[in-house]
């Protein structure tokens, strides 16, 4: 008992000597796919490299990547939350019906988009709250709390829209449209907000106590413990982080179609996941970096981006070319694993 | 004699012999309901007119009993199909399968035990399990806005299209608008993509085809709901080339656009009501009560939506 311990425990004072290094060299898989994607795309179709391309696809990244963000951290920490997709999709649904009522009920269509918005991130919250409780404190396994709520989001969203589709007013619709389809220095606002919310998380990860505790709660959840890190707290605070970034996620969402229905958010769960192993993190815990994550989400909506403005293959094997990528990404980095 | 005195001469006789008649006349009707779940807007509009017609149906006869029953998958249906079978008891079953394959068996396992089989829209692979097919018209959903198209454009312009998901269905509507497009040599199909009957995959595609083509003239997507993702992505994009968004399926919010004549690229639509499973039910329900069957096929015509007829398409209570 004691020795298999002891030997795990060197195991992870080893693997944390070496993070630092180790994070470095990770990047360099996801980077390289990255570059070689892009030159194989600029060759196949000129538009692919102007600017206006760049930009769409950066905004399409948004929503997964800053959900990949959030996704980073549960990960690192050992755990798995295959719920994003239907909570995203709640969210917004639920952010949909609020503005519709309080546009009314407030007499101001500002305030209410304002409030739906606001909404969005305290529901992400909440919701994220709801798992970490669950996990930590009710010591059931990650993937059954939200493989559970993965179908009651997606009911209830069901459910509330009547099996159609819950659409913004109109008017409401076209003042909450800047915030998806403004932009500040050219660039569009949820390319902003997303390096905000990376930048925000990189230095959470590695310059905050919290990062530290995530990354060794990921490492060992027992030498933790020892060490006298309050697991059950940073399990539910990490897990309330994903909820704010899914809540993140869908503000810029709604204004995107002013519309959610019950495909809405379809997989992404497993795209933000993708994103995150794409850009190295260790499905087991306790490895991982923002930087990879945000070029796992980007290169992720490049394939698909490529795919579409060329017609080399048939559509039929669009899904064969991404998986193929996200396997050949992952083999470039497997040694550190 | 007047059809008033033989009805009341065959009441007189059938009060006469109360136990005979009983027997004699068809028997109650207890029908089950089969459907997707409502997992996106055109399911949804079925999940409504089912329950629709179960609420007009029941309150209209008294000797008719609907079950409706809601998959999120084949597997769960097949299941569901048994349970019908052997614990509601079903002698009647109006089914729309979620594939048509893996559903097959299943069907024809409640028809061997003596339910009457309506099947609708996705056909099964073996037609013997079943009595009846009421389907939509897909080869008109595909040919009507190729024709639109066609003779908005004066013969000649730039199309692209967005389809659904890779299914038999969707061969079938793309096979007739390029059969269509065939009689017209100026008129270029640029590219067809997937874009899974879903909004945000549409606006995805949109977006990566106005970067890739300087000059469209037409978009079909066939489907209202990915019309609104690619009205979406046009309008971000500021593009004023494109002079006709054609989509299908006659979605609420479509219609009234069209009713309204607010946009001058969105003037015609095609009919493909989910309403459909409404009229299945209702002519498989009195057939049956009255022990009659219905025509091997029926087809449901889709035919063009626009200004002059777009209000007897507007369900404005319909989730679809």
């Amino acid at each position: 008992m004691s020795q298999p311990e002891a030997a795990q425990r060197a195991e992870a004072r080893a693997r944390e000597a070496t993070t630092p290094l180790g994070d470095r060299i990770a990047a360099f898989g996801p980077i390289i796919g990255l570059v070689l994607l892009c030159a194989a795309g600029a060759m196949l179709n000129s538009d692919f490299a102007t600017l206006d391309n760049a930009l769409n696809v950066l905004t399409r990244t948004a929503f997964i990547g800053i959900i990949a963000v959030g996704m980073c951290f549960v990960i690192i920490l050992g755990g798995i939350d295959l719920s994003v997709g239907s909570m995203a999709a709640l969210i917004a649904g639920c952010v949909i019906l609020f503005i519709n009522w309080a546009s009314g009920a407030f007499g101001s269509p500002l305030l209410a988009v304002i409030g739906g918005a606001a909404l969005a991130v305290v529901l992400g919250g909440v919701f994220g709250l709801l798992h970490g409780i669950l996990i930590a404190k009710g010591r059931i396994e990650p993937f059954i709390v939200t493989l559970g709520t993965l179908g009651i989001y997606r009911a209830y969203l069901t459910y509330f829209a009547d099996g159609g589709a819950l659409t913004l007013d109109n008017a409401l619709a076209d003042l909450y449209a800047p915030v998806y389809y403004g932009s500040f220095l050219g660039v569009p606002i949820p390319v902003w907000v997303f390096l905000l919310v990376a930048l925000l998380g990189a230095l959470i990860l590695n310059r905050t106590i919290f990062g530290r505790h995530v990354q060794a709660i990921g490492s060992n959840e027992t030498v933790a413990r020892y060490a006298a890190v309050d697991v059950e707290r940073v399990k539910i605070l990490t897990y309330m982080l994903l909820g704010l970034c899914v809540g993140i996620a869908t503000l810029l969402y709604v204004p995107r179609l002013g519309s959610a229905s019950p495909t809405t958010g379809l997989l992404w769960e497993l795209e933000a996941i993708a994103a995150v192993i794409v850009g190295g993190a260790a499905l087991k815990g306790g490895h991982g970096s923002i930087t990879g994550t945000v070029i796992g989400a980007i290169l992720l909506s490049v394939i698909s981006n490529i795919l579409n403005l060329t017609s080399l293959i048939s559509v039929y094997l669009n899904a064969a070319v991404q998986g193929f990528v996200i396997i050949t990404v992952a083999f470039l980095q497997k040694g550190r694993r | 004699m007047s059809m008033q005195t033989r009805r009341s001469l065959m009441l007189a006789t059938a009060a006469g012999l109360a136990f005979v008649a009983t027997s004699a006349a068809a028997e109650p009707v207890n029908l089950g309901v089969s459907i997707p779940a409502a997992t996106h807007s055109f399911m949804g509009g079925i999940n409504y007119w089912a329950n629709q017609a179960k609420k007009d149906l029941e309150a209209k006869h008294k000797d008719l009993k609907i079950t409706i029953r809601t998959a999120a998958n084949a597997v769960e249906q097949a299941n569901q199909l048994q349970d019908l079978s052997t614990v509601t008891k079903i002698n009647a079953l109006v089914v729309f399968p979620f594939e048509s394959a893996a559903l097959t068996r299943p069907v024809a396992n409640v028809k061997a035990k003596g339910a009457y089989v309506t099947v609708v829209d996705r056909g099964l692979t073996d037609t013997s399990a079943q009595d009846a097919y009421v389907a939509g018209d897909n080869t008109a959903f595909g040919k009507i806005p190729a024709e639109y198209i066609a003779k908005t454009l004066g013969g000649k312009g730039n199309v692209v299209a967005l389809r659904g998901i890779p299914t038999t269905l969707d061969n079938e509507r793309m096979d007739a608008f390029n059969g269509v497009l065939k009689g017209y040599p100026d008129i270029k199909l640029l590219d067809a993509k997937y874009a899974n009957w879903n909004r945000d995959d549409a606006y995805k595609v949109t977006q990566d085809f106005l970067t890739r083509f300087k000059e469209i003239d037409a978009f079909w997507a066939a489907d209202d709901d990915m019309a609104f993702g690619a009205i979406r992505a046009i309008d971000q994009a500021g593009r004023k080339d494109i002079k006709v968004i054609f989509g299908g399926a006659g979605a609420k919010d479509m219609v009234k656009i069209i009713l309204d004549g607010k946009d001058p690229r969105i003037q015609a639509n095609v009919s493909y009501s989910p309403k459909f499973i409404y009229e299945s039910i209702k002519l498989t329900a009195e057939a049956r009560l009255k022990g009659e069957k219905l025509p091997a096929t029926t087809i449901i015509p889709s035919v063009l939506i626009d200004k002059s007829n777009a209000k007897d398409f507007y369900f404005p209570d319909s989730p679809f």
